[in-house]
């Protein structure tokens, strides 16, 4: 327990930069992903493409060679000097962002094209047509896969560890290379584990609640 | 093309459906302009900056790296799926003392982030006495969480095959390892290869966090490169990103492939359009083909819903 009481300050530090990295990165994730995602479905075939190019070139870079670019990469352009946090917030929320577009893609793709023209038949403008018919049966599709897109999100902070941002993963490095902190890496990394493990298990029973609340009855 | 969005365009729509595609072509070109733009005054494109990738010696290391890499992947992947197995088996075992430890473990192992796994087995056992290669730490990092995650995929494979697969089995008199062996895996994997094969670009991607506990992998020999004469640091990260995305679009064409393949595969299809394999025109087709195609669906289409 020494590990805990002992470094509070350092604990409570790295979870406020670890949910920092989360949320701020998750926004980015969803800003992004909702206007890549609507790139994907859209009638302009050109903007498709580009979303397509995008998608497939971020879903397979590994995560930290995307963080390799903004945190060692994007110094070398002489651009305004952005400390570590702020390019690994970008980093993971440009990941994120491939991750959340193919949800809402999926999500689209799910309602059946009769359900529109149905809609269209019965003189909908596009607007209601929308709010109506097709988003409130996407959303219902759409929020389970993207509450697990948010757990993947909230799992891949722990590679910020590697570029210098003080979170929950880099705590072994800051504990153990201060004097005089009590804890050895095995209980840091072990109450680490744990912290994840909760914060995880927590999304995962709202990810259920939510499933089974809007459960699609076809 | 109509889809649930939009109709055919009409002449305005069209319009601005080109208007929107200028736009698009704009914001990229300026985008990426910008970038390129940026790299040319820093000098990014000057020789000296490359001037590392001339050497057969560098090369050779990023072969060798490489190899690590995949040497890491290819291991993984193999025990990963003999865990999955495993741990499937066990999470639809009918003995709860077998099932319900087994389910915790597998939650538990997907719960945990596959970076803090291997700094447990890196920077964790060495306090209790147990030095533990990079090398090691990686693949039994990821062996664990490919491998709990793989056990999910089959254990909803097996669960979404019809009850009848399983009360066939018995009825013509299988064991309990028959069953499992010869009826509902065979079909769980064959549902679920596409997503098997996902996974296994997710263990090919993850090798990359090896870089932080100190593995020699590629993006390891890129920040050692990046120290390198001339600092190359944005070359280096685009000749190995180069070579990790080549590597994981191989990996990904591969599983839309499979995906293709299985789907349009005879064998998880009862029923196809053409006459000749309409059950009804044979003598030989049983009631229950009848009655799948008449639902409009294949004989083990339940998991495609």
């Amino acid at each position: 327990m020494d590990v805990i009481f002992g470094n509070l300050d350092l604990w409570g530090g790295a979870i406020a930069n670890t949910l920092l990295v989360f949320f701020v990165g998750g926004l980015i994730a969803l800003v992004l992903g909702i206007i890549v995602g609507a790139m994907r479905v859209s009638p302009v075939p050109i903007a498709r493409g580009v979303g397509t190019a995008y998608v497939n070139i971020v879903r397979n870079t590994p995560l930290t060679l995307v963080f390799f670019f903004f945190v060692f990469g994007y110094p070398q352009l002489g651009l305004p000097d952005l400390s570590n946090t702020v390019l690994g917030i970008l980093a993971i929320g440009i990941y994120t962002a491939t991750y959340v577009a193919e949800v809402l893609r999926a999500g689209i793709n799910t309602v059946p094209v009769g359900q529109a023209e149905a809609a269209r038949a019965i003189g909908l403008p596009f607007g209601q047509v929308m709010t109506l018919i097709v988003l409130p049966q996407a959303f219902r599709s759409v929020v389970p896969p993207m509450m697990s897109v948010f757990i993947a999100l909230l799992k891949n902070t722990t590679v910020a560890a590697g570029f210098s941002i003080a979170e929950l993963a880099a705590l072994r490095a800051t504990i153990n290379d201060a004097p005089g902190r009590p804890g050895n890496p095995m209980e840091v990394l072990l109450w680490v584990a744990v912290v994840f493990v909760v914060l995880v298990l927590a999304m995962s029973a709202v990810q259920r609640h939510l499933e089974n609340k809007w459960r699609i009855a076809r | 093309m109509t889809s649930v969005l939009y109709d055919v365009p009409g002449p305005r729509a069209i319009v601005r459906n080109r208007i929107l595609a200028v736009i698009t072509i704009l914001v990229v070109l300026a985008a990426i302009g910008f970038v390129v733009f940026r790299m040319y005054t820093t000098g990014q494109f000057e020789p000296q900056k490359w001037y590392v990738f001339t050497f057969a010696n560098v090369w050779n290391g990023i072969f060798g790296a490489l190899g690590k890499t995949l040497g890491a992947f290819a291991l993984a992947a193999v025990l990963s799926l003999i865990l999955g197995f495993v741990l499937a088996i066990g999470r639809v075992s009918d003995h709860a003392w077998v099932r319900i430890p087994v389910g915790v473990i597998i939650e538990l192992f997907r719960a945990v982030p596959v970076l803090v796994f291997m700094m447990l087995l890196y920077y964790g056992l060495p306090v209790l006495g147990v030095d533990m290669d990079p090398y090691w730490a990686v693949v039994i990092g990821l062996m664990v969480y490919n491998g709990s995650v793989l056990a999910e995929a089959l254990r909803a494979g097996i669960e979404s095959l019809p009850k009848g697969q399983k009360e066939a089995g018995y009825a013509i008199g299988l064991r309990k390892s028959g069953v499992m062996r010869l009826i509902l895996l065979p079909q769980a994997v064959r549902a679920m290869l596409p997503v098997i094969v996902a996974q296994l670009v997710v263990t090919l991607k993850d090798t990359a966090l090896g870089f932080i506990i100190t593995y020699p992998e590629l993006l390891y020999y890129a920040k050692l490169l990046s120290s390198q004469q001339g600092r190359p640091i944005l070359q280096s990260a685009f000749v190995i990103g180069g070579i990790y995305i080549l590597l994981c679009l191989i990996l990904a064409g591969v599983a839309k492939w499979v995906e293709v393949k299985t789907r349009h595969s005879p064998k998880l299809k009862g029923y196809t359009p053409d006459a000749g394999a309409d059950p009804r025109m044979r003598d030989e087709s049983t009631v229950t083909e009848v009655i799948a195609m008449q639902k409009g669906r294949g004989r083990f289409d339940s998991t495609q819903i």
